[in-house]
């Protein structure tokens, strides 16, 4: 199996009273070259799973494998895209994509790689501006550009387009999914959005919360690109929507019945 | 900057140069205190044509640049150390506090038992001014970096110590530059009042010496030469440069 989920928890804090476990036994197989999505509502820990491949967070219990390797620290066959682009202001869009070559290839290499990943993401007239002059689009293709530069065997998407507007999530879900056509990268992609999730991937896996698990796992079995109104994408909609909602009643109402505890 | 912005100031300029003389030419104060604004123009016409000013001003810029120098150096160390380590900042981290609410005049009878009437007390003082200011803007500088660019440089495998050179110190130059500027403007007023507790050479000891001449004339001069370098340094140097970082950082 190429990345693969066993059995991993989180916890934090310690002793019985203070422990809070925010997921447990989560079990995920992805093969390679698959567009996964990780949907579910927020608390679920769907981006500290996200965090963990990327070995930013550390795993409390069980194992996460990638082709056969465990994971425990960030490296470079793991390339991640954040909600905010997180770029370096001081440099300018092609050093950006250029920062993670630094030391593992001459500089010349360095740049002709760069320009490489700035011409997928439609960007090879921007690489000398700063980051600030760039739309918050733009700054987020930059980010993706600069993931793919290293080659990584995953590209991992913590709701890489939640803070952008409807108008450019969209152009930039037809830019992913080309990229992904040309790249045969294996995505691994967190969002809460039902819509975007079914768009994208090959395969949704919908997270439950309180306490975190995998509640579904369906497969995409419709052609790209995928239109809203679409039958089988409305009916798939209609399913994952229904879970949700028990999901987030779920939470709703504890948060309510904690409330009338306090007040009481 | 816009021409009627330029030509209100200098109007501005004007009328209160122009008050003066009216108060001067209605001879209420003796000329020994109060003296015209053309008595104060030659003076430093004169002090200027001697090259008097001009070896006291060589004078305080080089006990400045010398303490301005020093204080960057100790006040980045001491900040940098503060901003990495937690348990540093807890101990000493109230004390630097403490030492920067101390005016740097106070320095001056430490600094003169120890060096004497030098040039080296002067740029001691000078060095207590800038460093403590310095060291509190490193502290903050380091300290803010946004916790998401260092994660985002860690999954790019750069950690350790060339995260600290690639993305801590670049991405602390705006509250460094802030911190130059803060640096700059204590070190420039700490010079001020070690120069005229010294035995010169030096603006402030000019100043003192003019006092001490009862050259009212002098006086006023010096202080307006002091008030426009001050300025002129803070809005031509500091304020254009920490613009301009703060704008290519994206802070403004």
């Amino acid at each position: 199996m190429f990345l693969a989920f066993d059995q991993v928890a989180k916890r934090f804090g310690e002793g019985p009273e203070n422990r809070f476990e925010v997921f447990s036994g989560i079990d995920i197989h992805i093969e390679e070259n698959q567009f996964v999505s990780i949907l579910g509502p927020s608390g679920c820990g769907k981006s500290t799973l996200l965090s963990m491949v990327a070995g930013l967070e550390e795993i409390s219990s069980g194992t996460i494998r990638l082709e056969g390797e465990d994971i425990n620290r960030p490296g470079p066959d793991r390339g991640m895209v954040f909600q905010q682009p997180s770029l370096f202001p001081w440099l300018t869009v092609r050093e950006n994509v250029m920062f993670p070559l630094k030391k593992r290839m001459s500089k010349k290499d360095a740049q002709a790689r760069a320009d490489h990943f700035l011409k997928m993401v439609h960007l090879s007239k921007f690489r000398s501006n700063y980051t600030y002059e760039l739309s918050g689009g733009m700054q987020q293709r930059v980010a993706i550009a600069r993931a793919l530069a290293m080659d990584p065997k995953v590209l991992l998407m913590d709701e890489p387009f939640g803070a952008l507007d409807e108008q450019t999530r969209h152009i930039l879900h037809k830019e992913l999914l080309s990229i992904w056509e040309d790249t045969k990268k294996t995505i691994l992609f967190v969002t809460h959005s039902i819509q975007e999730a079914i768009k994208l991937s090959d395969r949704v896996i919908v997270m439950g919360t309180r306490p975190g698990q995998i509640i579904a796992d369906f497969h995409v079995d419709a052609p790209r690109p995928r239109e809203r109104d679409d039958s089988y994408v409305i009916s798939l909609e209609k399913q994952v929507m229904e879970l949700l909602e028990k999901e987030i009643n779920k939470v709703l109402k504890e948060e309510l019945d904690d409330e009338a505890i306090s007040t009481s | 900057m816009k021409l009627s912005l330029l030509v209100k100031r200098i109007a501005f300029l004007v009328v209160v140069i122009g008050i003066w003389y009216l108060i001067y030419a209605m001879n209420i104060f003796e000329d020994i205190i109060f003296p015209s604004p053309t008595t104060v123009a030659s003076a430093l016409y004169e002090g200027f044509a001697s090259g008097d000013l001009f070896s006291a001003l060589g004078a305080s810029f080089r006990h400045l640049f010398s303490g301005l120098f020093l204080a960057i150096l100790f006040g980045t160390l001491l900040g940098v150390l503060l901003g990495k380590s937690r348990e540093a900042d807890e101990t000493a981290g109230m004390y630097l506090v403490a030492l920067q609410s101390i005016p740097s005049i106070v320095w001056v009878p430490l600094a003169i038992m120890i060096f004497g009437f030098s040039e080296a007390a002067v740029v001691f003082v000078v060095v207590l001014g800038g460093t403590f200011v310095m060291a509190l803007n490193v502290r903050s500088a380091i300290r803010s970096v946004s916790p998401q660019l260092l994660r985002a440089a860690k999954t790019m495998g750069v950690g350790g110590v060339s995260q600290f050179f690639r993305v801590e110190i670049p991405a602390s130059v705006p509250y460094f530059m802030s911190g130059l500027r803060l640096a700059w403007a204590f070190s420039w007023r700490a010079l001020m009042a070690g120069e005229l507790l010294s035995n010169g050479p030096g603006l402030g000891y000019s100043l003192r010496y003019a006092q001490d001449y009862a050259r009212m004339d002098q006086v006023i001069g010096i202080i307006i030469i002091i008030g426009v370098i001050g300025a002129v340094v803070d809005q031509v140097v500091f304020s254009k440069l920490e613009k301009n970082v703060m704008k290519r950082w994206g802070v403004l």
